[in-house]
């Protein structure tokens, strides 16, 4: 114990006299959670919309001015040749082109069908998908309105009066940032957690004084607390502050309680930090630390479920995340901030992060030689 | 200077011998691969000596000492390092051994204390030990209005008069230095000798590498590796003698040039 006591006291002494970690540990958080969740927005506006319009009928220009009425989009270019709306999308002037053919109006009142023409520009997935979809939608209502209001009805109305109305639970508002920030917190808590530590262990690698304390008869576990504690303690300080920001700035107050995400939390961090303490296991260098961790936070935040939903990968992606650690805590983290689920409901991403930090602490401690 | 005037100021080093074996290597052998850094050696260190261990770059000195620390597995052969098996009791050796390696290795952001502190602490000093001690040795190094400043902020030859002092504060039975003197003036050398010397009369001993041959005239014994062998060993005298040489410097130029493996011409003379 005595020895582990002398570890933590040069550990924290250097943290702190260290003002290029202090930077990182109360800097990073509030850019990253200042900024990014007002970028990384799901809702997709301004989506650039060219109409081809052969018809130039009341009918066709009372759809175009619903279109444009809903915000969602911008009328980029209204034109009669279908020809001109390829070129804006050849352009990247245009997401999605909306043809509207000749007879239109007569189609739809006399014969009581018509027929609209959507192209998309697929290189965006998500605007392309996301802006048929909200076209779609606002032409079935125009549909039901035009029906309602303008054509005379057989007998037997063949149009349908059932209307799907949805509402959000948990998120009522739909408030993407409710989603996002504690996401990003997680992200922000995977990387200090396991990046700090590898590049600690490395650069004492570099300038030798490994060396020097695998010469002492020092034990491997002692060494080993030695550097997860005080990481441990600075990645709970991040992400308190992080926290606190969240309340700050977004408002988000958990809806569960707090005590069962820093329960979370603490147990997640062994993990990650067993990650960075493996990593600074193999890489010889500060370099070598550094590509490591990168190429493995990339895997974690695009298999992580933050920026893309678990649910829509692929089987074998969805096997993926399930080694990932940051699925489960970002899992977690909105179940319990949103929904204010209990220590109950995630038992089972309890014990696997558990379960995970048992085997990357072992895997790296076992992989630690005090001999070479 | 002349490397015998040097020696005239210093006391005859300390010849050991009765004492009993310190360290013990026999046919120890590191491989790497298919090449063999050190290649059966066999040598005796008695208490109290202070063992020169001379060699050109890449010889194998490095790695050699390694293995005597428990820093590095051997391949083959037997080692005892204060009573010690090599393999086994690697751990219980470093309870008996100092060691300072060729990198500087106290930290650079931690104060003199501080770092005094650390290491005596994971050898598990007590308070009242590292506290008198600490007093005691920052008078030695007339260092008393340094022990609050930052490691970082001294010159070389202060800096590794400090480590050798950390090296050695837990009072082991030997300490292994690897060129401690790499860089430093003759006046901070001559200076860190005399502290040699003095640890070396209070009964620890030393085992050194150095490519200064003034240096190896300090020595009780000394070998000299070749190509991961011990090509000679004896006292400096006897060396010069049985080499018909008037200097270490002479000495080690007749060995060293057998070398296959070094680099060009690595004598670095004072």
């Amino acid at each position: 114990m005595r020895t582990l006591k002398f570890l933590l006291q040069k550990e924290f002494r250097q943290i702190f006299r260290d003002s290029g970690i202090l930077r990182i540990i109360f800097i990073l958080p509030v850019i990253q959670l200042l900024i990014l969740p007002w970028a990384a927005d799901y809702e997709i506006k301004n989506i650039k919309l060219a109409v081809v319009d052969h018809d130039h009928s009341d009918y066709s220009r009372q759809l175009i001015n619903k279109v444009t009425a809903s915000g969602y989009f911008i009328l980029t270019d209204y034109t009669s040749f279908y020809d001109d709306a390829m070129r804006q999308i050849e352009h990247d002037k245009a997401d999605l082109i909306l043809e509207i053919p000749m007879s239109f109006e007569k189609d739809l009142v006399k014969e009581d069908k018509a027929k609209l023409f959507l192209a998309v520009n697929a290189i965006n997935g998500v605007k392309a998908g996301l802006g048929s979809a909200y076209l779609r939608s606002i032409i079935q209502d125009y549909n039901g309105e035009v029906r309602l209001n303008w054509i005379q009805f057989p007998r037997f109305n063949p149009e349908t009066n059932i209307e799907v109305v949805s509402s959000n639970w948990f998120n009522p508002l739909m408030n993407y940032k409710f989603f996002m920030v504690p996401g990003i917190l997680v992200l922000l808590l995977t990387m200090v957690g396991s990046n700090l530590t590898a590049i600690n262990i490395v650069k004492e690698k570099e300038i030798g004084t490994i060396e020097q304390i695998n010469v002492t008869p020092i034990k491997k576990y002692h060494f080993v607390l030695g550097k997860l504690i005080p990481f441990w303690a600075l990645g709970l300080l991040v992400f308190s502050i992080g926290f606190t920001i969240a309340w700050l700035v977004y408002g988000i107050v958990p809806a569960g309680s707090l005590l069962t995400i820093y329960f979370f939390a603490a147990i997640y961090l062994l993990a990650v930090l067993g990650l960075g303490l493996l990593i600074s296991t193999y890489a010889n260098n500060q370099q070598q630390s550094m590509l490591i961790s990168f190429f493995i936070m990339m895997v974690f935040v695009l298999l992580g479920g933050l920026y893309t939903s678990i649910d829509s990968m692929p089987g074998w992606a969805k096997i993926i995340t399930k080694f990932n650690p940051v699925s489960y805590f970002i899992e977690v983290i909105r179940m319990v901030v949103l929904k204010g689920s209990g220590l109950s409901d995630i038992k089972y991403q309890l014990l696997t992060i558990f379960g995970f930090a048992v085997v990357l602490n072992s895997w790296a401690v076992i992989n630690y030689r005090k001999r070479s | 200077m002349s490397s015998t005037s040097n020696k005239n100021i210093l006391n005859t080093p300390p010849t050991g011998g009765e004492r009993g074996t310190v360290i013990k290597a026999d046919k120890l052998t590191k491989r790497f691969g298919d090449f063999t850094a050190v290649d059966q050696i066999s040598f005796e260190v008695n208490k109290g000596e202070i063992f020169g261990f001379l060699g050109a770059n890449g010889a194998g000195k490095t790695t050699a000492m390694r293995m005597l620390c428990g820093l590095s597995l051997p391949t083959s052969g037997t080692g005892r390092v204060a009573g010690f098996d090599v393999y086994k009791e690697n751990e219980k050796i470093k309870r008996n051994i100092g060691y300072m390696s060729q990198k500087f290795s106290l930290y650079e952001d931690l104060t003199v204390k501080e770092n005094i502190r650390f290491y005596a602490g994971i050898y598990g000093k007590s308070d009242k030990f590292i506290k008198d001690k600490t007093e005691f040795i920052l008078k030695q190094l007339h260092m008393e209005n340094e022990a609050d400043k930052l490691v970082k902020a001294l010159p070389l030859g202060w800096r590794q008069k400090l480590a050798f002092s950390v090296a050695i504060f837990h009072e082991p039975q030997i300490v292994f230095l690897d060129e401690p003197t790499g860089g430093v003036d003759p006046v901070t050398r001559r200076e860190f000798w005399s502290m040699i010397y003095q640890a070396a009369e209070s009964g620890i001993t030393i085992f050194v590498t150095t490519h200064y041959m003034d240096e190896a005239e300090y020595c009780s014994r000394v070998s000299i590796m070749v190509d991961g062998r011990i090509d000679a060993l004896d006292t400096p005298s006897q060396l010069k003698k049985s080499y018909q040489a008037k200097s270490m410097d002479e000495v080690f130029l007749k060995l060293a040039r057998k070398a296959a493996r070094s680099e060009s011409n690595p004598t670095k003379t004072a």
